[in-house]
């Protein structure tokens, strides 16, 4: 039943580079072979391109767009340097996570982007999501954001339009250590460590969003349409009576003119971003380079094939080099140790990561691993011990680990491989790819023999029906929460 | 045809100073520079940087821009043939050309004068003398009051008498200055104050002529050239009867559906006309001529004509260089049996000026010059370069372009090409009016007079159609190539320039990145939706049409074109984007597109129009009509301001009070400066 462990592995190296170094001739075979592309597996239309990302409902969309503002993705597209790039994280957040209330991106849309020549963090609300307010993904993602921003020092631009925490959750939103008050903790932390903190206030601040402008080192606000207030104008008149207008209580007149929280007076949303992109471009911010870079070269071939390689069946094997193939430059490989422990293409792992680390080499991890061997022999061997080896050398590489489950990531398999809980400094999953402590398949079989065991000592039979009805449930779960999607959505 | 370099005698002019500026200083300092002649420029302040000065052997300063104390200064230029050493002066065409005290100054100082005797030109320059000598050496005129008696009321029973319309001409007039067509009697007085107010900025000089107004007539000019031996030939006609403002714009030789009678009539005629003046040098008489072919003496034109060169083209000649040998004293290089017509040339004239406008002369900076090849059948006339300033100070012809062809269809056919890849940036000009001129049936047909442009204004004056949606996307994947470009040079300065941000793919997760973008075609706003596609091409949506679109920027030489399939079709075009504006030229013709401003960066600009009048180009103001205060009504006039040498009434945007008036006469304001101040109206606030 088990199918063989093909735990794969391998390294990125030099997407990048002035000049390819090519020494004397000293050139590299690549890797890879060339598929029947037309066979039905490799056909593209096999798989279901993902719909534009909208955010909130349409009516939710129209109303925001009727009040002269941008949609939160329309104003990264116009913060970010024109037809550049946007990587998005994220973007499954909040799938399916709240019943009935669709949460589309968990509200908030983040990734880096090029501003001015210089790659920032984006963090946008997306009012047209609940009015913006912050569930308890919505933190955890915007949490997630703050996070790479401090990995990898990136500027951070907050594009704040949102009605604070989300009341009805508040008990997940409000009083823990990585609940809502994480988020002006980091600004904190980063702006002392010199990240910048910009916030472009485009709708409302309430109470604890307050700080978010608050907090940060330099903020724009729009005139009309951004406010700014630790309470609200209902708020005010159930503590003091007093009547106000928001505009009054916390607009771009009464922050840029007398209380000073904020520092730009933009008129819209396109000034607004325009005045992000003039701050940002006045951060003095120069990235330094500690590592040979040459100029990146397309694999020999073509990426969409690895639908048909990679396919949607698990138990299907491949050969993980042709998906290296369509991954590197060129599809060059320098493949170590390749004759040694051929279920990991590159060899031992803990000696290869420790090399890597040893010359400052980021490290990109292919997991497609079932788990680590088990089994009377493999124990002797003492798998434990060779297993906590590898485990130890990935938690403690300092070079930049990034991970692509591109299949199955089971059990400790995970852990060697760079899982979340290494804090890898990205995470992407294939939608073909599995997650769970072990397979379903298996976590029902080890249910079933308790099951099975406890009765015998009962003295009871346990009938073939009753152990398919026990196992049946469990697999189905396994394969529901170990979905892609399940785990993005978390 | 290429210009025939006869052979040259020993000349006693090894220098010229060039007492000019702009093309025609250009234009001789070749020819001299041919003969082996070193050439001395003269410039004001405003042309430290000119063409005529960097293709000098010499350049003098002479003065600051206004011509008055520049080009017009006789002292100064004089001055510098001495200083120089030059044994002769050309003076060009304008300015000093026609300037009788000027022609004797020279010959006072021992300096040649490349022109007629000062005799000719007084007798010539004063109309009303001139004609008296034409009717007596039988030259056919038409009748007018040439009198003395300058009174209002005199001139205007003058004018009855000849019998509406007249023409009031300066008599000391030329170039269109100082002229005015009354048709009736009750313009006659505007007209006439008109014509004095311009004629006395214009030359000092407001004694006025009446004569019959000829309809429709054509004008219709001969190349004369005398010499000191009493030779004369002509060198057949050339039609100028387009035009607009009574200044030419394209002219043609030979002239169109004359028969070689009535040319070898016109020519004797002309021949007769020099001799009667004991003419010298290269001079123009020019005819009205009328739908049935009679044409009667108008003027002679004693200088080198703007127009000159369709006659070289025809007859293989070099007229700058017969200027310099006869000057020299030598006999005109051909006599008049050896000077054949061969085929047909054109000339078009590009000016800074906009024909939507009523041909409003502009001034600015050339951002973007580029001309179709000069060859041998093609020539381009210019005194100014990419980068240059088309001044207000001077005259606003930016260039002439001249073609030859074995025939007239082949000619035009030529010109109408060449046009098409005459493109400029940075001002308006004429070169798309000139294009539909051009291909306009009756022009094709030969039909020319000097009503056409009215007469045909329909035609001419196409109602603007809308940009196709092919060009659009032309100009949005020349917008996007561009910005990639400019991402490209940014990269080069930074460390991490393979950093998948720094490129231009609009690379998004999961999805396509559409982006929104938006063009203004005239006063229409375009709304485009464009896909980037990962091999790099994009899929344009406009309005309900989806296109598909690719290509990429290819450079020749200065110039960038755009290389576009669109849906499979392929074109190239010119691609100039400066500042918010995309150009487009091909053979198809030329697309302004606008990339909207917006609204934060252009507020200056916006609220500046709703505070009243402002300059509509960079001018001297020569009147202000108006004082703190004054009530106006909408269309009032505020102020007269002269401009491009002309004059312009700026009138009452809106019916208000005047709170403040910016200007004092005599002073110059800038473009687009505002004029006046509105007192605040209560009542309707925007």
């Amino acid at each position: 039943m088990l199918h063989t462990m093909r735990p794969r592995w391998g390294s990125l190296r030099g997407s990048i580079g002035v000049l390819r170094r090519l020494y004397h001739g000293d050139q590299v075979a690549a890797v890879g072979s060339r598929p029947d592309s037309s066979s039905p597996a490799y056909q593209v239309a096999n798989y279901n391109p993902q719909h534009a990302l909208t955010g909130g409902g349409e009516k939710a969309r129209t109303l925001h767009t009727s009040r002269g503002k941008l949609l939160p993705r329309e104003r990264i597209d116009r913060l970010i340097d024109p037809g550049s790039p946007f990587l998005e994280f994220s973007q499954f957040a909040g799938y399916q996570l709240y019943g009935n209330e669709e949460v589309p991106a968990g509200g908030l849309v983040t990734g880096i982007g090029r501003i001015s020549g210089i790659e920032c963090l984006i963090v946008a609300n997306d009012a047209t999501v609940k009015g913006g307010t912050y569930y308890p993904i919505t933190v955890k993602k915007h949490l997630r954001a703050q996070e790479i921003a401090t990995q990898n020092h990136l500027p951070c631009v907050y594009l704040v339009d949102s009605g604070g925490a989300n009341l009805p959750r508040q008990a997940d939103v409000f009083p823990d250590r990585d609940h809502f008050g994480r988020i002006f903790f980091n600004q904190a932390r980063m702006s002392s460590q010199g990240i910048s903190q910009i916030a472009v206030v485009m709708g409302s601040c309430t109470a604890g969003g307050a700080y978010v402008p608050a907090m940060a080192d330099e903020s724009i606000i729009v005139q009309k349409q951004g406010t700014i207030f630790l309470g609200g104008p209902p708020l005010v008149k159930a503590a003091t009576g007093e009547q106000v207008s928001a505009e009054d209580l916390g607009g771009a007149d009464l922050h840029c003119r007398k209380s000073g929280v904020t520092d730009h007076y933009a008129t819209d949303d396109s000034h607004a971003l325009h005045l992000a992109r003039k701050a940002v471009r006045n951060l003095n911010y120069k990235k330094k380079l500690d590592v040979t870079v040459e100029k990146p070269e397309d694999p020999l071939f073509p990426a969409d094939e690895l639908y048909g390689i990679v396919g949607d069946n698990l138990k299907k094997n491949f050969d993980v080099r042709e998906v290296i193939a369509r991954i590197v430059d060129g599809s060059r490989f320098d493949e170590f140790k390749a004759l040694y422990g051929d279920t990991l293409v590159t060899g031992t792992g803990t000696h290869f990561i420790q090399l890597c680390c040893q010359r400052n080499i980021p490290l990109l991890f292919l997991q497609n691993i079932t788990g680590f061997m088990v089994g009377r022999d493999y124990e002797a061997g003492g798998i434990a011990k060779d297993g906590a080896k590898m485990v130890t050398a990935v938690a403690c590489a300092s070079v930049p680990k990034i991970t692509v489950i591109i299949g199955g990531s089971y059990g400790a398999g995970n852990y060697g491989m760079c899982g979340r809980a290494y804090s890898p400094r990205f995470l992407y999953m294939w939608p073909n790819a599995r997650i769970s402590v072990m397979g379903g398949e298996q976590a029902a079989t080890v249910l079933a023999t308790i099951a099975k065991d406890q009765k015998a000592r009962e003295g009871k039979s346990f009938s073939e029906e009753e152990e398919a009805a026990l196992k049946a449930p469990i697999i189905k779960r396994f394969e529901e929460e170990g979905n892609p999607y399940y785990s993005s959505a978390r | 045809i290429s210009l025939r370099c006869a052979s040259t005698g020993r000349s006693k002019i090894e220098k010229v100073l060039i007492a000019n500026r702009g093309e025609i200083a250009c234009r001789v300092m070749r020819t001299a520079k041919k003969m082996g002649v070193q050439s001395v420029a003269v410039y004001s302040e405003a042309d430290r940087n000119s063409m005529h000065v960097s293709l000098a052997d010499e350049a003098y300063l002479i003065g600051p821009a206004a011509s008055q104390q520049s080009y017009l200064a006789m002292d100064k230029i004089i001055k510098v043939a001495k200083a120089s050493g030059a044994q002769a002066v050309h003076p060009g065409y304008g300015f000093l050309s026609e300037n009788t005290e000027f022609a004797e100054l020279c010959k006072k100082e021992n300096k040649i004068f490349i022109g007629p005797p000062s005799s000719a030109i007084r007798d010539m320059g004063i109309k009303s003398t001139s004609k008296s000598i034409m009717s007596a050496a039988g030259v056919p005129i038409i009748e007018g009051y040439h009198g003395e008696d300058q009174s209002d009321q005199h001139l205007q029973e003058q004018a009855a008498k000849i019998g509406y319309p007249v023409m009031i001409k300066a008599v000391r007039g030329g170039g269109g200055k100082g002229m005015r067509i009354a048709r009736s009697e009750a313009e006659f007085v505007d007209q006439l104050e008109s014509a004095r107010r311009e004629a006395r900025k214009s030359f000092n000089d407001d004694v006025m002529l009446i004569e019959k107004f000829v309809d429709n007539p054509r004008h219709v000019e001969v190349q004369v050239f005398g010499d000191q031996h009493g030779n004369a030939v002509y060198l057949f006609e050339r039609d100028c009867s387009v035009q607009r403002r009574h200044q030419k714009i394209i002219e043609e030789a030979p002239g169109p559906g004359i028969s070689p009678e009535v040319r070898r009539k016109l020519g004797e005629a002309a021949v007769r006309a020099a001799k009667a003046v004991n003419y010298v040098g290269a001079g123009t008489v020019e005819f009205i001529m009328d739908s049935e072919h009679n044409f009667y003496f108008m003027e002679m034109n004693t200088r080198l004509q703007v127009e000159h060169p369709v006659t070289e083209m025809i007859t293989g000649t070099d007229l700058v260089e017969w200027q310099l040998r006869v000057a020299a004293g030598e006999r005109i290089p051909m006599t008049q049996d050896e000077i054949a017509l061969n085929g047909h040339a054109f000339e078009a004239r590009i000016y800074a000026e906009d024909p939507n406008n009523n041909f409003m002369p502009g001034a600015g900076p050339l951002l973007h010059l580029s001309t179709p090849p000069a060859d041998s059948v093609t020539r381009i006339e210019t005194g100014v370069r990419q980068g240059d300033e088309v001044s207000v100070h001077y005259d606003p012809m930016i260039a002439k372009l001249v073609v030859w062809g074995k025939d007239r269809q082949a000619a035009l056919t030529k010109l109408k090409f060449c046009l098409r890849q005459y493109n400029i940036v940075g001002l308006s000009t004429n070169i798309d009016f000139l294009l539909s001129l051009s291909g306009h049936p009756a022009f094709e047909a030969g039909d020319v007079h000097t009503n056409f442009i009215p007469q045909h204004y329909k035609e001419l004056f196409p109602p603007k159609k809308g940009t196709s949606d092919e060009m659009l996307c032309q100009a949005a994947l020349g917008l996007l190539l561009n910005e990639q470009l400019l991402t490209q040079e940014f990269n080069l300065q930074w460390e991490d320039r393979f950093s998948p941000f720094a490129s231009s793919s609009g690379r998004r997760m999961n999805v396509l990145y559409t982006r929104n973008l938006s063009l203004m075609d005239g006063e229409n706003k375009v709304d485009m939706k464009i896909t980037y596609n990962h091999d790099g091409s994009y899929v344009i949506q406009i309005h309900d049409r989806v296109l598909k679109v690719s290509g990429e920027l290819v450079n020749e030489g200065d110039v960038t074109y755009v290389k576009c399939s669109v849906d499979g079709i392929v074109c190239k075009s010119k691609l100039i984007i400066i500042d918010h504006n995309i150009h487009l030229f091909s053979m198809d013709g030329s697309v302004q597109l606008g990339i909207p401003v917006p609204k934060f960066l252009s507020e200056v600009s916006t609220s500046g129009s709703q505070g009243g009048a402002v300059a509509p180009m960079t001018g001297t103001i020569e009147k202000v009509l108006v004082k703190a205060g004054d009530k106006v009504v909408a269309g009032d006039p505020l102020m007269v301001m002269i401009a491009m040498k002309m004059e312009h009434t700026i009138r009452a945007p809106k019916t208000g009070t005047i709170r403040k008036v910016y200007f004092k006469e005599g002073v110059q304001a800038s473009r687009h400066a505002p004029l006046v101040e509105y007192e605040e109206e209560e009542a309707d606030s925007d």
